[in-house]
């Protein structure tokens, strides 16, 4: 946990760093007639993000937050296999959708969480996983017009549109 | 009086069909979220506004209103049953209701969170009636500096009073308000802050990124790890009897539910404050008060009372500032916020005069949730039960499915749903080293009209930031804002110099 906080505390103070340089890509001082420059928001509270991160690390050695003091594990072993599983899978699930398309990734990702990762029987996941699709279609593409992304499976949608759209 | 002609006219849009439909709908929805561990009002909120996109604002509202409501009182639901809070605002709950279902006696747990959460609400929303038109009309004569000192107020209240790691508090308002920035400068409109030259990020960052990556992905990833094993779930013996003669025992504890209620309100107007300490604080009030305090923690119907019946007073609270000012009271109304301003609505006092029918429609809608909550909470309670044996292996991955999909359709853009799945991984990580999340939703939601306000301000002023003090309600605002965001720094001296009396000592 003691090293989780520091590694944290000084990655953010970096990205702190990052987006005070990013906002002095405009005026961040008084423009005469303008008022405060487009960049002076944002730079001012990068500053302010920074401060946070310095005393953070004050806070830091001197142990006085729980996490600089806790000797647990950030993660321990459980944790870090269900996020690594878990956190694959959405991940997985979003790319595919640039190439099968939300009704290909979706049912693949639900087959695999509620199978794989929950052990259900493969009558409750085809039940759930083959549903849902369906209903996603009914409710943003026919009835609010929000097409959903279909990656190469396009193609296949085009007699569906002809119906419902 | 022309209050009552409103709020008439209030109840004749909230009795539309499509509008009861959605109101009945929406507590159902809500029970049903706030009974499931790990997700509250906050989570169903956010995963659902897109959904929102089928009806007219009014309604969306209505519907998203209906959800807050039914999840206060559905929290209670698996306080009760499994010992776990359903949502952080029924942890108070389980300190009485879950010794109450350990003895047998759930019914009545459920039946005095039931009773206690429409008193609560029915109790709020009369003083929210009578409160905002009033505090509206006030607010109508704020120019820039008043708003934007509303805003530092808001932000620091999280400072001041949430209790949270300060340096991390400031850290979460502060990423917030830039990340609102990211896109293009409102004034000069050219493009700001496109963070790695990524293209995706030359428009905006939706709000709705943020809120679904933290509260759909991000508390999916949370509740995952937290709740390892499996719960014991108690037995509610329900019949016509038992459950008369528990009514007859909770309307005996009116006294506690009222001081509980008032509390909740009040504590749910602030933004940093809301549901979850004013039932905590409701709790601690009614043990110092109530004559059987000793027994609180061992089964006592008025502990129930007092948490349920203030989370939901506090829940109405969270709406008097949204509605009134466009400072949202809590982190579910920064996101009927943000809302507003997606289906085209500008927030703040002049929603009393440009949209009534929103105010209330709205307003009388929330009379017609709690009815609806009641019911659906007393003859609901066996299938809420059933429910709440749905393994999370099921839930969990209908969840993400729900908030990948519902981000895709609010910004139609895929990049959008990669950073939210960047934000949900940072917010699980955050979370788990004490950073709060909160007041970054509160921030990206309130920075766009924070950076105007501000930028508005100082060009009247000519860069003279006196501006902000001179004027009378702004003076007053700011001068509480600074003394709240340095109260941690008194705190810090004084504890400093009580430690030295006591090394001296």
């Amino acid at each position: 946990m003691r090293r989780a906080e520091i590694t944290t505390a000084v990655l953010l103070a970096a990205f702190s760093i990052y987006l005070m340089w990013k906002s002095a890509e405009l005026p961040i001082g008084w423009l005469p007639e303008e008022g405060p420059g487009g960049g002076a928001f944002p730079f001012w509270l990068a500053v302010i993000m920074l401060g946070s991160c310095i005393w953070i690390i004050v806070n830091w050695f001197r142990r006085s937050s729980p996490p600089s003091q806790s000797s647990e594990p950030f993660m321990d072993n459980y944790a870090v296999k269900r996020f690594a599983l878990v956190g694959g899978g959405v991940t997985a699930m979003i790319g595919l959708i640039h190439i099968l398309g939300v009704f290909g990734s979706l049912p693949l990702f639900l087959i695999y969480y509620i199978r794989f990762l929950g052990r259900h029987s493969w009558a409750t996941t085809l039940a759930i996983a083959l549903s849902a699709p369906v209903v996603v279609f009914f409710f943003f593409d026919v009835a609010l017009r929000i097409i959903m992304p279909k990656g190469y499976l396009e193609p296949l949608f085009l007699p569906l549109y002809d119906i419902f759209l | 009086m022309e209050i009552l002609q409103h709020l008439f006219d209030g109840f004749l849009i909230a009795f539309q069909p499509l509008n009861i439909g959605l109101v009945v709908l929406g507590v159902i929805v809500g029970l049903f979220i706030g009974a499931m561990p790990g997700l509250g009002s906050v989570n169903g909120v956010a995963i659902l506004v897109p959904m929102t996109f089928l009806v007219p604002p009014t309604s969306a509202i209505i519907f998203l209103a209906a959800i807050y409501y039914g999840a206060m009182y559905g929290g209670a639901i698996s306080s009760i049953m499994l010992g776990i809070p359903g949502a952080s605002t029924a942890v108070a709950t389980t300190f009485d209701g879950r010794p109450l279902a350990l003895k047998g006696l759930a019914d009545k747990a459920l039946v005095a969170a039931a009773v206690a959460s429409f008193f609560g609400g029915t109790l709020s929303v009369i003083l929210f009636t009578g409160f905002a038109p009033p505090l509206a009309a006030v607010a109508l004569s704020f120019g820039d500096q008043e708003i934007f000192a509303l805003m530092l107020l808001a932000f620091a209240t999280f400072v001041g009073l949430s209790g949270d790691d300060i340096p991390k508090t400031i850290f979460s308002i502060a990423i917030g308000l830039v990340l609102s920035t990211v896109g293009f400068d409102i004034i000069s409109g050219e493009p700001r802050l496109v963070l790695f030259e990524i293209s995706g990020f030359l428009s905006q960052i939706n709000f709705l990124v943020l809120a679904i990556g933290i509260y759909g992905i991000g508390e999916m990833l949370w509740t995952i790890e937290v709740s390892r094993g499996n719960s014991m779930m108690s037995k509610a013996v329900i019949t016509v009897d038992r459950m008369l003669a528990n009514m007859k025992e909770v309307m005996g504890t009116w006294k506690i539910a009222t001081t509980s209620s008032l509390l909740g309100y009040f504590v749910g107007i602030l933004p940093a404050a809301g549901a979850t300490p004013g039932s905590l604080m409701a709790y601690g009030v009614a043990k110092m008060t109530h004559k059987n305090g000793e027994n609180f923690g061992k089964g006592e119907v008025a502990g129930v009372v007092a948490p349920e019946a203030a989370n939901n007073a506090a829940s109405t609270g969270s709406m008097l500032p949204m509605l009134t000012l466009g400072i949202p009271g809590s982190p579910t109304t920064a996101i009927l916020l943000g809302a507003m301003v997606i289906w085209g609505i500008t927030p703040g006092p002049t929603l009393f005069i440009d949209e009534p029918e929103l105010v209330w429609g709205l307003t009388a809608s929330l009379y017609v949730a709690n009815f609806f909550a009641l019911l659906a909470n007393i003859f609901l309670i066996p299938v809420f039960l059933w429910v709440l044996r749905m393994p999370f292996t099921i839930l969990a991955p209908v969840i993400f499915a729900l908030s990948i999909i519902g981000g895709y359709a609010a910004t139609q853009r895929l990049h959008d749903v990669w950073l939210m799945l960047v934000f949900g991984v940072v917010g699980y990580l955050l979370r788990k080293l004490d950073y709060p999340l909160a007041p970054a939703v509160l921030a990206i939601v309130l920075g766009p009209i924070a950076e105007q306000k501000l930028r508005q301000s100082l060009i009247i002023s000519d860069g003279d930031l006196t501006t902000f003090v001179t004027r009378p309600i702004s003076g007053t605002i700011t001068v509480i804002a600074i003394f709240l965001i340095l109260m941690p720094v008194f705190k810090m001296i004084r504890d400093r110099l009580r430690r030295g009396t006591d090394s001296a000592a």
